[in-house]
């Protein structure tokens, strides 16, 4: 059987790689997609911990990640509609190029 | 079992480097649904079945399908002149390799205090549903709350503006 480490591990990956393409990449959805990845990794954490606790059919690691699925959906839609109204505005999604406060 | 974990750890964690990766924005979102997809047989794997069609329905038939609503609506596909990457790309990969190295550390030092397999949890949807309207009443309003508002606010933000009107 594949122990709870392994799951952790994945998890920290995942939560890494997302997090490198967060701070590397220029275009802003990809930035976006970034931050679900780490989302993503987090659920993962949560799932592999209820499954693996000492009471998993108390259900509140599964309850958790499924809060959290669905806050993620909402940062999803609220972030890409952002996404397009400053691509409405400035006319790019480079954030190297977002570089004012000002509009 | 751990052959499925290992061949669904290999196929997630390939599909964030290419999101990641990849120049064309469109083909990052098709990664990006191939992670997902590995996530939610992975949450399976884990005997969260509810959690893993979960993940399905939102993350893969609905997050991906407004990315690449977005890409296409920002013209995002085409590959700049000037690279994919930020200038700053090498600190940003300092950083996440510094936090992997700390994740990694403190997961490798508590290997032994991790708990041991269970048995498989006796949970079905209907326990699901009546934690979902029972002690997690309160949380599930306030979530449906979150998501109506951030619904609106969505629509209100991305809402295209008449010309003259501003």
């Amino acid at each position: 059987m594949t122990s709870l480490a392994y799951y952790l591990l994945v998890a920290a990956l995942l939560f890494s790689i997302g997090l490198a393409g967060a701070l590397v990449r220029r275009n802003a959805i990809l930035v976006l997609i970034g931050i679900e990845l780490m989302l993503n990794a987090a659920n993962l954490n949560l799932i592999a911990f209820w499954r693996y606790g000492p009471h998993p059919e108390r259900l509140t690691g599964m309850i958790f990640a499924i809060f959290s699925i669905a806050v993620a959906a909402a940062e999803a839609a609220v972030g890409l509609g952002l996404v397009i109204q400053i691509h409405r505005h400035a006319k790019t999604t480079d954030l190297d190029a977002m570089n004012r406060m000002k509009g | 079992m751990s052959i499925v974990f290992y061949v669904l750890t290999t196929i997630t964690v390939m599909g964030a480097l290419a999101a990641m990766l990849l120049k064309n924005t469109v083909h990052c979102a098709l990664a990006l649904s191939v992670v997902f997809a590995g996530l939610a047989f992975l949450f399976m794997s884990l005997d969260a079945q509810y959690a893993g069609w979960a993940q399905v329905l939102v993350y893969i038939g609905a997050v991906a399908i407004l990315v690449v609503f977005a890409i296409l609506l920002t013209k995002g596909s085409e590959t700049p002149k000037d690279g994919v990457f930020s200038r700053t790309w090498f600190v940003g990969l300092v950083i996440a390799a510094g936090v992997f190295a700390v994740l990694g550390w403190a997961v490798m030092g508590s290997m032994k205090a991790l708990p041991q397999l269970t048995a498989v949890p006796q949970v079905t949807n209907l326990d699901i549903g009546n934690a979902l309207v029972g002690r997690y009443v309160l949380p599930l309003e306030i979530v449906a709350v979150l998501l109506t508002a951030a619904m609106i606010g969505a629509v209100i933000v991305a809402i295209h503006e008449k010309e003259g009107q501003k």
